[in-house]
């Protein structure tokens, strides 16, 4: 290819933190893409998110306002910051944005900027308060869920459960709760922080299995690549993982995403039980933070979701390498305290 | 020479996590009239705090509701709930857009008697109906609908002495895959309970049975819920026709609707999440539709939304008391109201605006109400300007319960005034005084001072 | 009042207290109010400095005045006094 096409990707989870986003990897998976040339715009919501100072990542930082306060301050924030930098695609890391961005999708579509987000109905059936029903329809085994809103209900909903039961917030956080004092500890605990309501989830014993995938929209899997995690911290997330045959879990996956008609990014969370059963315990409507594990195994998600954004030609992959390792490090990188003053006072860097 | 524009400094600390640039933080556009009759007018005839009511944005959430369900479904039929606004002004309101009256007690009962409603257009809900109570209703040829089974041997019995016939509908309660479920009133549909009810109504002599109830709960986000609850209200109807050859005239939905309220705990704000009337129409018109009716029996659709139907019409207007440093650094501004009048902050984050233009500035702040009480908090934290003693602000959305539940505690209710359509300002409900408040007491003899 | 030595509000608002580590934003009214009393003005001049300059009432700058230096009492901006 001779002149790559220059493209504007708007990147936000720039919390390359122990509880990383997305944001870092994705970015890596771009600036790797062999079909254009990307510039990215980092999205912050914190002051000290290491992408905004890791060198080499991004070419601007803007802040955000978080979600929580409104679609119309969000709005006018990336009418601003498109004014400066004209984004081509937006990616959307964090759950919590999610809702919101797909709700603006034509507002941001006559601004120029382009999304590849699930449909509001594809994101609302597959929420953890849903996944009963979902596992009905698509005939996929589930864990039994009931949404909680009030910690007074969990004696009553644990006449359906036992102990220990998984307690999960609404976008994030999940902890094992072995007594009724646990339940309700971790229920304050989540509910202070990600709102109402809170799942209590059959505690599905086995191994935890992961796929991450690419829908088209159109029901075709563009990409998936099956993962074991080696190690998880107490924050629950993967600190070292492993590239997996996994046959089941990509027909499973297929069989998900030709049925939904999946759109954009995805996280299967599954667990196999001693049986050799599936259960899907999560689906992630997004690019998980473990993304770049995908791009070593030879599929560059981040790149095909710009390009399917863009509406360019996407083959699907079908093969990766079994076997890719990924180990997460951290690193002390000497920052530029100028950046801290521009980000925190100006709202902006611009490198 | 002129001056330049004085703000109020300010010096914050960056917390790790907090947003950079305070400037992204939302502006709190300030209401400096409402329906173009300044604030400050408003406050100076009617005092602080009082609630004002708009008349047309009444007539205009009605107009929307009604046009919402009416280009969905041919026969609707919405009835004021009283518990939610009582004011007789405001359920006059209603009724002259031609809402009937959805009443739970005999007081609300009396009530809607008052404002000109004649019996067969009041629903008699709830779960306490005296004998006394029962007996009006089955003169009036009220639409009694039945809670619990010991109501309805009270009314067969009651029925029977008078030799009146009386309009029945049971209230049914169902998993619609929402939590909480309510199970509390009425009878339960999954366990067969309804349809009990149902068998039982049906070999009375004295009730006829016309319609069917539910209410699955309060400020419900999701539409499924009503299509689902829909969908089992239409299938016991077709029952009892086919199984015990009764005609259901009419399905009542109920309310629980959400407004436009943010609800303490909520993650996004309600005005991104919650459905507007035609998503709650479209479910509910359509899961009735596919039932398998006739299409000429479709029973009538009633609804008893209150809280969509009224928060926004209602608006708070207070002002500051003053304003403090909390020993940790934090802003606190006290306000003329507190809990006791919007009795709604124990549920909402209500959005507070000033009522007077104010600098960008903005400070996270506690807002106080005015009670000698720890728990008179109006808001725990907000992003808000800095406002001075005597400065207005304005509570928007608080039509709803607020003039109904709130409590005479401390000190004196404020004016209710309406704001009619010609933009003339009438008070509907006038400040409390002493007079009023003593007026139900009685001090015994041996109390009163001796002679 | 005196504030701590070495403190300086940058003009984006910005105030870095170099022996906490703490760091600061500041309004343009708040920065004003910091550089003068840093520059060691008086109470008195920087009141007629400021409603001379400013469309103030000398009671709302008074509050706002005792209002700025609790504040920079209470983040510690200050020296002993």
């Amino acid at each position: 290819m001779n002149s790559r096409t220059k493209i504007t990707v708007a990147v936000s989870g720039l919390n390359n933190t122990d509880n990383p986003g997305p944001g870092i990897p994705v970015i890596r998976g771009l600036l790797e893409s062999v079909s254009f040339e990307p510039r990215i715009i980092g999205l912050s919501y914190e002051q000290l998110e290491p992408g905004i100072y890791m060198p080499d990542h991004t070419d601007a930082v803007y802040t955000m306002p978080y979600p929580s306060v409104g679609m119309k301050a969000v709005i006018d924030r990336l009418t601003y910051i498109n004014s400066k930098e004209k984004i081509d695609v937006l990616i959307p890391n964090f759950d919590s944005e999610l809702l919101l961005m797909i709700k603006m999708q034509d507002q941001l579509a006559a601004m120029g900027i382009k999304t590849f987000l699930p449909t509001l109905e594809q994101f609302e059936e597959r929420h953890k308060t849903n996944l009963p029903e979902y596992g009905k329809k698509y005939n996929v085994k589930v864990p039994a869920s009931f949404p909680v809103s009030s910690a007074a209900d969990i004696p009553a909903v644990m006449k359906e459960l036992s102990y220990p039961v998984m307690i999960k917030g609404k976008f994030y956080d999940a902890y094992i709760a072995r007594t009724q004092e646990e339940a309700i500890g971790y229920f304050y605990k989540i509910s202070a922080k990600w709102g109402l309501p809170v799942v209590l989830q059959e505690f599905v014993s086995g191994t935890e299995v992961n796929v991450i995938a690419l829908g088209d929209g159109h029901g075709t899997t563009v990409a998936a690549v099956p993962i074991r995690k080696q190690y998880i911290t107490d924050k629950g997330k993967a600190w070292g993982g492993i590239a997996i045959g996994g046959t089941d879990m990509l027909e499973l996956t297929h069989r998900i995403i030709s049925a939904t008609k999946w759109r954009g990014g995805m996280e299967l969370e599954l667990i196999r039980t001693e049986n050799d059963d599936l259960y899907l315990i999560e689906i992630n409507p997004r690019i998980p933070a473990w993304v770049y594990l995908a791009v070593g195994a030879g599929q560059n998600i981040p790149e095909a979701l710009v390009k399917l954004a863009m509406e360019m030609p996407v083959e699907p992959y079908t093969e990766f390498s079994v076997g890719t390792m990924f180990v997460r490090y951290s690193y002390d990188l000497i920052a530029n305290f100028k950046d801290f003053e521009d980000i925190s006072t100006r709202g902006e860097l611009i490198k | 020479m002129e001056k330049k524009k004085f703000e109020y400094p300010v010096i914050k600390r960056f917390q790790p996590g907090m947003p950079g640039k305070s400037g992204i933080q939302p502006t709190l556009e300030p209401i400096t009239e409402i329906n173009n009759i300044p604030i400050a007018r408003l406050q100076e005839e009617y005092g602080s705090p009082m609630f004002l009511i708009t008349e047309n944005t009444i007539r205009d959430t009605y107009q929307e509701a009604l046009q919402a369900f009416k280009s969905r479904y041919p026969k609707v039929q919405f009835a004021w709930s009283y518990k939610t606004n009582y004011l007789d002004a405001v359920c006059r309101i209603f009724h002259d857009e031609g809402s009937w009256a959805e009443v739970v007690s005999g007081f609300e009962y009396n009530k809607a008697r008052e404002n000109g409603i004649p019996g067969k257009q009041i629903i008699f809900n709830g779960p306490d109906k005296s004998r006394d109570d029962l007996e009006m209703a089955v003169r009036d040829g009220a639409y009694i609908h039945l809670d619990h089974f010991d109501e309805m041997y009270t009314l067969i019995e009651l029925t029977e002495e008078l030799k009146m016939k009386a309009k029945v509908a049971i209230r049914v309660n169902m998993d619609t895959g929402i939590y909480p479920k309510w199970d509390r009133f009425g009878f339960n549909y999954e366990n067969g309970e309804a349809w009990e009810a149902l068998k039982k109504i049906a070999q009375q002599e004295f009730l006829e049975l016309v319609g069917l109830h539910t209410h699955i709960g309060t400020y419900v986000m999701s539409t499924q819920a009503y299509a689902m609850a829909a969908k089992k209200l239409a299938e016991l109807a077709l029952r009892a026709e086919k199984n015990l050859g009764k005609k259901i005239k009419y399905i009542d939905m109920g309310g629980g609707f959400t407004s436009m309220n943010t609800l303490k705990g909520a993650y996004h704000s309600a005005s991104d999440t919650n459905p507007g009337f035609n998503e709650y129409a479209d479910a509910i018109s359509f899961a009735i539709m596919s039932a398998g009716f006739q299409q000429n029996e479709l029973p009538v659709l009633i609804l008893e939304t209150g809280r969509a139907m009224i928060d926004d019409s209602g608006y708070l207007l207070g002002s500051v008391l003053a304003t403090k440093r909390l020993t940790d650094g934090r802003r606190a501004t006290v306000l003329d109201f507190g809990v006791n009048i919007l009795f709604t902050s124990f549920w909402y984050d209500h959005e507070v605006h000033p009522g007077c233009e104010v600098s960008d500035y903005a400070e996270e702040t506690t807002l106080y109400g005015p009670l000698c009480m720890n728990i008179d908090v109006i808001r725990q934290n907000l992003s808000f300007p800095l406002l001075k003693k005597g400065d207005p602000v304005v509570v928007p959305r608080v039509g709803a319960y607020n003039m109904t539940q709130w409590m005479q505690f401390i000190t004196y209710r404020p004016n209710v005034v309406l704001l009619d359509r010609d933009g003339n300002t009438h008070i509907i409900k006038r400040k409390e005084g002493l007079e009023d408040l003593k007026r139900a007491e009685i001090i015994p003899d041996f109390l009163k001072p001796k002679e | 009042m005196k504030i701590k030595p070495n403190l300086k509000v940058n003009e984006s608002g910005f105030l870095f207290d170099p022996t906490t580590g703490e760091s600061y934003s500041l309004n343009d009214m708040g920065s004003i109010y910091f550089r003068m009393i840093s520059e060691g003005r008086s109470p008195d001049e920087i009141r007629t400095l400021v409603i001379n300059e400013y469309d103030v009432e000398a009671s709302t700058f008074d509050k706002s005045f005792l209002d700025f230096e609790s504040r920079l009492r209470n983040l510690r901006l200050i020296e002993n006094e």
